[in-house]
């Protein structure tokens, strides 16, 4: 076989050999391009029908001082010919810009595993900057551990491109295609994707286009080339994929996909409040391009009036959403107390990052669980939603407008950062056969009783009647209402009944959502019960422990509150329920307040979603008594 | 089809007031019914959308739709609805303590944006509904429940506030001059963009008589000037003074001792807000204050206008949404 890298999907000579899946993570400088070397790695290999699980790890700060620790910008991505629910624990490769990436993430790398480093980058300023004594690729340790290709990326890119005329800031600019190159001759990846992607991007700047062209060229011909790399690994299309026609998606995209799919389905336009925060920010950007569909986007002034703008569109008739994150949700209380108290539907949407306050903004974590269930003054209970994947974003978006308008009343979404930068293969549905969503206002009439805007249906919603119609004029507001006529009302009776009927409205949800599925035996030792963002990594991790022959079943909630009706028994079939969250307890401690049910919690709050060992590890534990625990994340029993 | 003509009555809800008696709010209540009716509106294209404090409770008394909603925040809940439903007319009412204090933010966001929407704000100058602690509009100095040695705070001037913000509509009225407050709300209502009347409103409980100087009739000819688009500003129980300017302020002469061309000439018109900024900071007693519309600029696009106008141009420069073609648009593979 001859290659011919100058093909857009060149083939390689070398020896060959087919592996069931990679994790690789690209590390370096935030300002080297590392997320989008990684997204175009993840949209490469969908193509290439692998399944795919992303990882983006990126600095607070949008300029982290350059070659510091602070400032290494991640990206991990797993593809594997099987179905796979992580971006994968440990790495079977990785690839270092400068000393700080390498030394910061080197711990991740198998044994055995490659690394590759761009040795342009590992000079005595920059282990300054990474604060390092030494080269810390001429430890002994490293050759011993791990294969080593030490590549001088810089030098070759400027060779590659020097035809271009670039300036040297701007040619250096390149070198993450190279490494692009290099990545996929490694991994026997076509450069079609990224070829078209330059195209796309650069059209307008032909000598960058070709630069980035060469670049990429460069960096594949210099694996096929260069005698150091023996070997190339090929990881076949995935077979157990149900079938039907992908595409790659973010969570956020997936949600505000979702959104524009439930405003369709029920017929109606869309409005979106909110104010820029990150992780939630993306669905803003994602929405205001789709004006075309009757989407409205709001940037408002703050939190508090993106909250109460989508009130105020929601009492019109519209259907209303606003997102935020753990701070802006806070911000957000009372307007969701209102929304709740004027039984109005629309959706909240929380993508949860590190807290407290400010916390760890660009690392994820399930910490505002409670705030979410409690935050809020007064005697407010909302249903409670969390997508378990960036697709799962799709259909939990229509699911909670569903809800919202069935049940009229504010829907919380709770996802977070990992799943909203995270992706994977999403199955295209056909919008033809998705259920409609059936909204009826009440029609105006000259009425001969009064309009009752507090009536209630068999799910005791209440009409949603709305400004212009004749005859139906009616007050809302946060004050208590009289049953019925919605008057203001101060009667204690009253305001028992009220509150009482408010809750079982959200409780009645649970009567309408199918029952807890289980992977695994229904009863027996030990059940691992999850909700959003940690699925991935607990399911794996339980079919692991399946595997090795330990009895274990695996729990995954997506409807937090109300939960579906069979939790209660199915909690108490299993010996040992365990709960692995990344917060220090929340779910274990509605399930032991709610079902009287001890359970075991895997808590982490690191910043870090689960490693996939490290609940292998917390599970092995409990199933075989004499087996430590070797997890990095505590495991604590009783309410901890 | 003709509309049936409707009274002030039909405007009333079933509710009972219960403002305590006395209070401005009842004179500020009476008047929206009676102007109301003359704006040909239908009551169900109507909304009232109110903050809290007493006066946030004028909703309830109005039969028409109406949100009675959160502290400070009444201008959000409007903004979202006009911009989702700019068929209907949308009111705000707040107080002082409301609009200024807890929601100061989103009173001037309303305000830069020109979403099209009446605020008629309830100066009372003191919390009404959390009995009595002094407000953003309180005088420096004064003794309320929560500052007894005087207020320290500097007062806020609504109508400076709401011309810094490029308001395009900014008029002032009195609860007790209710001919004058009848035609503000009208006006007000009449305005495309963000409409804002202050009310000097009476607190009988307390703040009692705090504006008497403009709410009672015999002072208030002497300390108020009635502005009216191209005249000249003259006030006084005679009509013997006038105001003019020299240099870059504002003084107050005899009209007896210049010339009639010398007195300034009301332009609520001018886009440049300058003269109408100095106007808004006429304070008693060192000047009369000025009542009427000190601006109304027509023509400046609203947020609700331009929120769907937008919507509008790309259906139509990319066809309306198509998502089954937005989910298959670019790199999709297949699984067989
Ligand atoms: C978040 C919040 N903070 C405080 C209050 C208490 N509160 C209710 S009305 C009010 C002040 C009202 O003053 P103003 O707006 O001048 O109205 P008035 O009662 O004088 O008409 C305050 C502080 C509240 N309801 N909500
Ligand atoms: S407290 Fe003052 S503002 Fe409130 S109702 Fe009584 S008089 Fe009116």
């Amino acid at each position: 076989m001859t290659s011919n890298p100058n093909s857009s999907n060149p083939t390689t000579a070398k020896n060959v050999k087919t592996v069931s899946g990679i994790t690789v993570r690209l590390a370096g400088d935030s300002g080297d391009g590392m997320q989008l070397l990684g997204t175009q790695l993840t949209n490469t290999s969908a193509l290439a029908g692998n399944d795919v699980a992303t990882f983006p790890d990126f600095p607070a700060e949008i300029r982290a001082p350059r070659g510091t620790r602070a400032g290494v910008s991640g990206f991990q991505v797993q593809f594997a010919s099987e179905e796979i629910f992580t971006p994968g624990d440990q790495l079977d490769a990785l690839v270092v810009m400068n000393p700080a990436a390498m030394v910061t993430n080197l711990g991740d790398l198998r044994k055995g595993g490659i690394l590759i480093a761009n040795v342009d980058g590992f000079n005595e300023k920059e282990f300054k900057l990474a604060k390092l004594e030494s080269d810390p690729l001429e430890a002994n340790v490293i050759e011993e551990t791990y294969r080593i290709f030490k590549v001088p990326m810089t030098t070759l890119t400027r060779t590659a491109v020097a035809e271009h005329g670039l300036s040297q800031k701007v040619a250096d600019r390149c070198k993450n295609f190279f490494a692009m190159g290099l990545v996929y001759w490694l991994f026997g990846r076509s450069l079609d994707t990224t070829l078209r992607f330059i195209e796309d991007k650069f059209g307008r700047k032909p000598d960058i286009a070709a630069a980035n062209v060469a670049a990429l060229r460069a960096g594949w011909a210099y694996g096929e080339t260069t005698e150091a790399f023996g070997e190339s690994f090929q990881v076949e299309a995935a077979a157990t994929l149900e079938s039907g026609t992908y595409r790659n998606m973010m969570g956020n995209q997936a949600l505000a996909w979702g959104l524009v799919t439930a405003a369709h389905l029920s017929g109606k336009d869309l409005f979106y409040g909110t104010y820029p925060i990150t992780p939630a920010s993306d669905i803003l950007h994602e929405l205001s391009k789709y004006k075309n569909f009757g989407v409205k986007t709001l940037q408002a002034e703050d939190e508090i009036a993106a909250v109460c703008a989508t009130i105020g569109a929601a009492f019109g008739g519209t259907m209303a959403v606003t997102a935020s994150s753990g701070p802006g949700i806070a911000l957000k209380a009372e307007g969701m107390g209102l929304g709740m108290i004027l039984e109005l539907p629309m959706i909240v949407i929380n993508v949860q990052r590190g807290g407290p306050s400010t916390g760890l903004p660009t690392k994820t974590e399930q910490s505002d669980l409670l705030q979410c269930m409690f935050g809020r003054n007064g005697e407010a209970p909302l249903p409670i939603l969390a997508p378990r994947s960036p697709a799962d974003c799709f259909d939990i978006a229509i699911e909670a407008w569903r809800i919202a308008t069935e049940c009229m009343c504010p829907v919380m979404l709770l996802s977070d950062g990992y799943i909203a930068n995270g992706s994977e293969p999403w199955r295209i549905p056909d919008l033809g056969s998705m259920p409609k969503i059936t909204i009826n206002h009440p029609a105006g009439t000259d009425l001969d009783e009064p309009f009752l805007p507090y009536a209630r249906d068999e799910f005791l919603a209440r009409p949603w009647a709305i400004p212009g119609t004749p005859g139906l004029m009616h007050r809302v507001g946060g004050l208590e209402k009289q049953d019925g006529t919605g008057n203001v009302s101060y009667d204690p009776a009253n305001h028992q009944h009220m509150t009482n009927t408010r809750a079982a409205k959200i409780d009645r949800i649970a009567e309408r959502i199918p029952e807890q599925d289980v992977f695994g035996e229904t009863s027996g030792d030990v059940l691992v019960v999850s909700w959003g963002g940690t699925y991935g990594a607990c399911h794996t991790a339980v079919k692991r422990c399946r595997d090795a022959g330990h009895q274990v079943s695996h729990a995954h909630l997506r409807y937090i509150h109300p939960m579906p009706n069979n939790i209660g028994d199915l909690l108490q079939s299993f010996k040992t329920v365990i709960v692995p969250e990344l917060n220090m307890g929340q779910l274990r401690m509605l399930l032991r307040s709610k079902y009287l049910v001890d359970c075991v919690g895997v808590n982490k709050v690191q910043g870090k979603p689960f490693a996939v060992t490290e609940l292998v590890d917390a599970i092995e534990a409990r199933v075989t008594p004499q087996a430590s625990s070797k997890g990095k994340a505590a495991v604590q029993s009783r309410a901890g | 089809m003709t509309l049936p003509v409707l009274k002030a009555a039909d405007f009333a809800s079933d509710q009972d007031v219960r403002w305590c008696p006395g209070c401005g709010d009842y004179s500020i209540l009476a008047q929206m019914k009676k102007v109301l009716p003359d704006l040909g509106v239908p009551r169900e294209k109507i909304v009232f959308i109110s903050g809290i404090g007493c006066s946030s409770r004028f909703p309830y008394y109005m039969n028409t739709y109406g949100m009675h909603s959160i502290h400070g925040r009444a201008p959000t809940f409007a903004t979202g609805l006009k911009s989702t439903r700019p068929d209907l007319m949308v009111w705000v009412i707040t107080g002082d303590g409301d609009a200024l204090s807890i929601g100061g933010n989103h009173f001037i966001h309303a305000l830069r944006r020109n979403i099209d929407v009446n605020i008629v704000l309830f100066n009372n100058r003191i919390y009404g509904l959390t009995k009595g602690q002094y407000s953003p509009t309180s005088s420096e100095g004064q003794i309320t429940k929560s500052t007894p040695m005087g207020s320290i705070d500097h007062p806020l001037n609504p109508l400076s506030l709401a011309l810094a913000a490029e308001g395009t509509f900014v008029a002032r009225s009195i609860d007790a001059h209710v001919k004058h407050l009848g035609e503000m709300l009208k006006r007000a209502a009449e305005h495309k963009g963000t409409s804002l009347v202050e009310v000097y409103q009476n607190c009988n409980v307390f703040n009692d008589g705090a504006m008497a100087y403009a709410q009672e009739k015999k002072q208030r000819a002497e300390n108020v000037v009635e502005l009216e688009h191209g005249k000249p500003l003259i006030f006084g129980t005679n009509s013997d003074k006038g105001v003019r300017l020299v240099g870059n302020r504002l003084e107050v002469v005899n009209v007896a001792d210049v010339a009639v061309d010398d007195l300034l000439i009301h332009d609520e018109k001018e886009p440049n807000p300058a003269i109408q900024m100095m106007l808004a900071r006429m304070r008693y007693p060192e000047m009369p204050e000025p009542i009427g519309v000190l601006r109304s600029v027509e023509g400046v696009a609203t947020y609700n206008d331009q929120i769907n106008e937008q919507v509008q141009r790309a259906k139509e420069t990319k066809g309306p949404g198509d998502l089954q073609e937005l989910f298959t648009r670019g790199d999709t593979w297949e699984v067989a």
